[in-house]
């Protein structure tokens, strides 16, 4: 009856209890590494940055508590009624002996699953080679027609569209449709493939889809459409969710992009570098055109000057030159000879002139003739009484001797 | 040098006119060619340059929507 009585359990102290709960509690493991599904309610953030909750079930609840750290990688927005998985490791809460839950991680509910199955069909298809990089083909620096495989309504075909016009302007878009969530999105996504290929056969095709949870991108872990993908004719480059979002059709696909923004700008060139590489290739036009001028025209000037010097025609001017000098000499020399002429002509016109016996006559000389009409020049031919003609300049008569000549120095 | 043949320069698209003017300017710039042949190379580059400034100027993205092809379960049966 009064065993129990007997063995005096200790008094513990309540701190004493709590601190013991949270050691016993701390010390089994699979309490510090545990996931646990249920619902939130009355979550609230502190003004610290931690972020407080309640795990509940239908019949249960669990304290929470997301520390700031965590709390700023969180994916997430959290609010009351949300499905969660939670993951991280129980404790007590000594100063009010409460278990709670400190949350490191959390997913929506449901996702656990999903990711199991992802793991699982991505070990499948890679073991089956679909992702090796080997298979990887490159894509065209310059996609002249980009086929596209996504939404038409979605913001992500906006943003394909928006970055090409801004880089390159010069290429062609060819979407082809399909919805990128839910149900149908696989045969759809798939369908598209094939007739992008079949009717258009782009240079490249971007698949891409806007932001979302896993579930949102579950049409791209598929695994008929990552087989599509990967037997493609056409080199894909895939866009799909943010960043940090990875589908098989990711790493199936020649290129993965982050988003289908940065998708576009892989498949195409800055059309500013085009302006830019044909404002060089002009210059060098430009350049290579004055270089080669100023080249030829130095040829020529050379070419020219000896041409000059050896032509028909230069050696023509030549002897115009040398003939026109020659005939200037011959000009001066006639000239001049003919000056010469004269004036011996002058001079021996004078002398003959002086001795015009005319002009002796006009002097006053006579000349004595016999009536032979030899001329008498000497007194011994001369006798008296001889009969002789006398002329002078201007007429003639006879006469005759008749006195007795005689002889200068004799009288 | 130029062959009789040589496409009008208004029927290339942007790649082959760039790519015809890089070959252009290379070869004047090797120096071979004859006067005459370079100021038919100079002029042929001037209107390829000319037409890709004309293609960059006035380049609009052009945009075809496919129809979706009858495979996709969702389209209605008439």
């Amino acid at each position: 009856m009064n065993s129990i009585d007997d063995l005096t359990p200790p008094v513990l102290q309540v701190s004493q209890l709590t601190r013991f709960l949270r050691e016993l509690i701390e010390s089994e493991q699979i309490l510090q590494d545990i996931w646990i599904a249920g619902e939130i309610s009355n979550y609230t953030r502190a003004a610290s940055g931690h972020l407080y909750f309640t795990l509940k079930d239908q019949s249960s609840s669990i304290k929470s508590v997301v520390w700031k750290g965590s709390a700023m990688r969180l994916r997430m927005n959290l609010r009351d009624g949300m499905a969660v998985e939670a993951h991280g490791a129980v404790s007590v809460y000594e100063a009010r002996g409460e278990c709670q839950l400190v949350v490191d991680a959390l997913r929506l509910a449901g996702e656990g699953a999903l990711f199991q199955e992802f793991l699982r069909r991505k070990a499948l298809l890679e073991s089956e080679g679909l992702f090796d990089s080997s298979r990887k083909r490159p894509i065209p620096d310059v996609a002249g027609r980009i086929g596209v495989v996504t939404s038409p309504t979605g913001a992500a075909f906006q943003d394909i569209l928006n970055t090409l016009k801004r880089r390159y302007p010069l290429a062609e878009v060819i979407l082809s449709p399909a919805t990128v969530q839910g149900e149908q999105a696989p045969k759809e996504i798939i369908a598209a493939l094939r007739l992008l290929d079949q009717k258009i056969h782009p240079d490249v095709v971007i698949l891409a889809r806007g932001g979302g949870s896993l579930e949102d991108l579950w049409a791209f872990n598929d695994e008929e459409v990552v087989r599509a993908v990967a037997s493609s004719p056409i080199p894909i480059v895939t866009g799909i969710g943010h960043e940090t979002d990875f589908t098989l059709c990711d790493f199936a696909a020649d290129l993965r992009a982050p988003t289908p923004t940065a998708a576009a700008e892989q498949v195409s060139p800055d059309i500013a570098d085009f302006r830019d590489r044909l404002g060089m290739l002009l210059e060098s036009l430009s350049l290579v055109v004055d270089q080669s001028l100023s080249f030829f025209e130095d040829s020529i000037s050379a070419c020219s000057d000896r041409l000059v010097r050896v032509s028909p025609r230069g050696q023509i001017e030549n002897n115009a030159r040398r003939l026109d000098e020659l005939a200037s000499r011959w000009q001066i020399a006639i000239r001049h000879a003919n000056e010469m002429q004269f004036a011996y002509l002058a001079n021996l016109e004078g002398r003959l002139a002086a001795l015009d016996p005319q002009t002796v006559l006009r002097r006053g000389f006579a000349v004595i003739r016999a009536e032979d009409g030899t001329t008498l020049r000497s007194i011994n031919k001369i006798k008296l009484d001889q009969q002789i003609r006398v002329e002078i300049s201007d007429g003639g008569f006879g006469a005759k001797v008749n006195t007795l000549p005689t002889k200068h120095g004799e009288e | 040098m130029i062959k009789n043949d040589t496409p009008p320069v208004d029927t290339l698209t942007y790649e082959q006119a760039f790519s015809e003017l890089e070959k252009v300017v290379s070869v004047l710039e090797e120096g071979q060619a004859t006067l005459d042949e370079s100021v038919e190379l100079f002029q042929r580059g001037q209107a390829l340059a000319k037409h890709c400034s004309d293609l960059l100027e006035n380049a609009r993205l052009k945009v075809t929507i496919l129809e979706q092809s009858g495979e996709a379960p969702g389209e209605i049966e008439p």
